[in-house]
């Protein structure tokens, strides 16, 4: 393992140990130090009720009503390391809920656009090359925009595996628990969902770099 | 020797390390000769280190002032 790694699989153990520390205060009355113990998953918790709901006020309050019932719960948190899996499946949860509560499930399907053909094969489009990502792009609103676009555009099931494991960074084995999925169904809806996002989204970043590129008045390089 | 399709079949598995060493190094030599294989996969990565960060998802502002409220006036009654 490179050293690097090693350095964030130490901070990782460190977090796990406070969390543990936190809960266990928690546990026994020290309630304050909920705000402490959240903090660093305020957003994966919006976010995660955000993918579901895709409504900002809506997601803003289904987080609060997460992290209050998790606070609530806490006592039945049987293992403390899986604190943030744990968060987010109440996350989940509450957001399902209310979605069904207010029927716009029902809408989904019309928004679903995928690109597989009929057998479930997926065809990518071809992009020139991405150089480098300029770090301040990540902050333009443009780019915002196009991940929350190309986002809407994913079958709910993928964006569901996508967000958790490739935006909130969740191990495969702990977005099958969230979502209560087999490991190979997470393994595959992901693949699907990588694909159709780097299809959606290749254009928009590589825009800006297509155009400094020497074969861009031409056609493709291949 | 793997071909195109071998590599778009395990475009994620490949990125995550989650294939066996015989087949990772197939790939990688087919990406090194492949000039189409080499846009997949680095633009594959590409778009997960943009998406992976945070700072490209914006919260509703005031989000974490207003939660924190909330939260303790729930834990103040409980």
């Amino acid at each position: 393992m490179a050293e690097h790694d090693l350095l964030v699989a130490d901070i990782d153990e460190q977090l796990i140990r406070n969390e543990a520390t936190l809960i266990e205060r928690i546990r026994k009355g020290e309630k304050e130090l909920f705000h402490e113990l959240i903090q660093p998953y305020e957003r994966s918790v919006y976010l995660s009720a955000y993918s579901i709901l895709r409504n900002q006020s809506d997601a803003e309050e289904v987080a609060q009503e997460a992290l209050l019932k998790a606070f609530a719960h806490l006592d039945q948190l049987r293992s403390t390391d899986k604190f943030k899996a744990w968060l987010l499946l109440i996350a989940v949860n509450e957001a399902r809920m209310r979605l069904r509560k207010e029927h716009r499930h029902l809408f989904e399907s019309l928004e679903e656009q995928t690109m597989e053909t009929e057998e479930g094969d997926f065809m990518p489009r071809q992009f020139a090359d991405w150089r480098e990502i300029p770090s301040d792009i990540l902050e333009r609103k443009e780019i915002r925009t196009a991940v929350q676009n190309a986002l809407n555009t994913l079958p709910e099931k993928y964006r569901d595996v996508f967000i958790l494991r490739d935006m909130q960074h969740l191990t495969v084995t702990e977005t099958a628990q969230v979502l209560r999925l087999t490991i190979p169904a997470v393994k595959t809806q992901l693949h699907r969902a990588r694909l159709q996002m780097r299809e959606q989204l290749a254009p928009v970043f590589g825009k800006r770099w297509i155009e400094r590129l020497p074969f861009w008045k031409g056609k493709n390089p291949w | 020797m793997v071909k195109c399709d071998r590599v778009l079949q395990e475009l994620s598995n490949y990125i995550d390390e989650d294939v066996d060493p015989s087949l990772r190094a197939a790939i990688e030599e087919h990406v090194r000769g492949c000039h189409r294989c080499s846009v997949l996969v680095d633009s594959a990565r590409k778009m997960l280190y943009v998406v992976g960060d945070e700072r490209v998802f914006e919260v509703p502002v005031g989000y974490s002032e207003r939660l924190h409220a909330r939260l303790a006036q729930h834990l103040g009654r409980a």
